[in-house]
């Protein structure tokens, strides 16, 4: 799942890893750090906005464990991906690596992809998949599905985009 | 007495023809009486004052492929009198040539014109227009686009007064042919490219159709003159149908899809593209065979949809006559 931490730390070296150390270990994947420099507290801590993806059963033990390392957490919250559409795509999809097409949604941090289904009739024909792209709201699906058809367009693989939105 | 021309005697000419002589009494009743004084094709033509002899020069016209020479086109506008042209020269949407020329020429000097012929639309359909209103001329264009499917005359008079935020439509009947039978037979592209050019439906070089550039230039022709915009054939973002997969069919249907060639113009989202798409099974648009359809978005009447043959002598033809009822019904 998709999720953001709002931590505070001081303005020295070395405290935004007490906050990272524990994502990376969790398995987690980080997909943007923001600090939000003009919103600096009375105390002089900065407040950091993390955008992770992470195992859902591990969020919890992420958080404690970020704790512990001393870093103050002033919120968190999983993103929720409330827009979701299907793309067709036709051409070599597996050779041209997959895992990157699909990681170019993900690391978004507002669009994932959910689901993937993948015919191949045979080896060294075009194969076709449905994947399913979900996102934070419809004005970040439309980003994502540009960011698809871009990754597709360089990759040589035909998208077939959906008459409507859901 | 209405005075025609028919400049361009291939099949869309001869079905015209055909038309005017079949359907004369019943036309003569609606608009009055008529008949065609010029009839040319691009090696020669008939002139008759009194009104060609429709049937001879369709005869003329099939056993020579020819009609008889020392007749050009040029010469018909310059020196013989007629109130109104049909243009159905061969579409050429690089400069619109000839039937360009043709229809400025008309226009210029006053005479209407019926037109099936794309290419002068879309090359220059906001300079036609101008010039037709300068000159107290009328252009009519119901042909060029979705053959006999009703779709420029009802958005300018049936949905007259209504903002039209969006057309959508399938504009290509061969490429809609293709994908609806491999949607069903589940064989391969060029299998089914084999197949329509057997029947005819598919040219030996399809490329115009299936690369999406016949719905390209009809898509240009509804932005501009449905839609109060200035594009040209250039800025339509296109994919044709031929890397779609019988599998692509499979895939998309366990989600309720098929797949159309769908042209799309959108002034709220800014879009104007013709691509291959995902089309719910029971959306009006998922259509099959040859036939063409449209779905318009406005703000009064909401979404309007209309579907028709889209091609065939016969119903470009009928798309014709009903441009040359609508210009001279008024006047009897």
């Amino acid at each position: 799942m998709l999720m953001t931490i709002v931590v505070e730390l001081k303005d020295q070296p070395g405290q935004l890893l007490k906050a990272l150390e524990p994502i990376s270990k969790l398995g987690g994947n980080i997909v943007s750090v923001y600090h939000q420099r003009d919103k600096i507290t009375p105390l002089k801590r900065i407040p950091v906005e993390i955008t992770i993806q992470i195992d859902e059963k591990k969020a919890n033990e992420l958080i404690e464990a970020i704790k512990r390392n001393g870093v103050v957490i002033r919120s968190f919250n999983e993103v929720r991906l409330t827009a979701t559409t299907s793309l067709l795509l036709i051409g070599h999809i597996i050779h041209t690596d997959i895992g990157d097409t699909i990681n170019r949604i993900d690391s978004t941090g507002f669009a994932e992809v959910v689901d993937i289904h993948i015919s191949m009739p045979q080896l060294n024909q075009p194969s076709t998949a449905m994947v399913t792209i979900s996102a934070t709201n419809e004005e970040k699906l439309k980003k994502a599905i540009e960011i698809m058809k871009d990754v597709c367009r360089e990759k040589d693989i035909t998208v077939i985009e959906p008459l409507e939105l859901q | 007495m209405i005075r025609i021309a028919i400049f361009g005697f291939g099949a869309v000419g001869r079905g015209v023809a055909e038309v005017l002589l079949r359907k004369g009494d019943r036309l003569r009743r609606i608009f009055g009486d008529f008949k065609v004084v010029a009839v040319t094709d691009s090696k020669g033509g008939l002139v008759d004052d009194d009104g060609v002899d429709l049937a001879e020069a369709i005869e003329i016209k099939r056993k020579r492929k020819r009609l008889p020479e020392g007749i050009t086109t040029l010469d018909v506008i310059e020196n013989v009198e007629f109130d109104v042209c049909v243009e159905v020269t061969v579409t050429n949407i690089d400069d619109g040539e000839p039937g360009l020329t043709h229809i400025r020429e008309c226009l210029k000097r006053g005479i209407d014109v019926v037109t099936s012929n794309k290419g002068p639309l879309v090359v220059a359909y906001r300079d036609l227009s101008k010039l037709a209103e300068r000159n107290g001329a009328r252009l009519m264009f119901e042909a060029t686009v979705g053959g006999a499917m009703p779709l420029i005359k009802l958005v300018r008079n049936d949905l007259a007064g209504n903002e039209i935020y969006a057309i959508r439509g399938i504009l290509n009947g061969t490429c809609n042919y293709i994908l609806s039978r491999m949607e069903k037979e589940r064989l391969s592209y060029d299998q089914i490219l084999a197949e329509a050019k057997e029947l005819g439906i598919a040219e030996a070089d399809p490329s115009y159709d299936v690369e999406g550039i016949d719905a390209a230039a009809k898509l240009v022709i509804i932005a501009n003159a449905l839609m109060g915009m200035d594009v040209r054939f250039e800025d339509v973002e296109r994919v044709g149908i031929t890397k779609i997969t019988p599998e692509a069919f499979e895939v998309a249907m366990e989600k309720g899809y098929t797949i159309r060639l769908i042209a799309e113009v959108d002034k709220v989202e800014g879009v104007l593209r013709v691509s291959p798409r995902l089309v719910p099974i029971q959306h009006p648009l998922a259509i099959g065979g040859t036939l063409n359809a449209a779905q318009i978005k406005t703000d009064l009447a909401g979404d309007v949809v209309v579907v028709g043959k889209g091609a065939g002598s016969k119903e470009t033809a009928s798309a014709i006559v009903s441009d040359l009822v609508e210009l001279f019904r008024c006047r009897s």
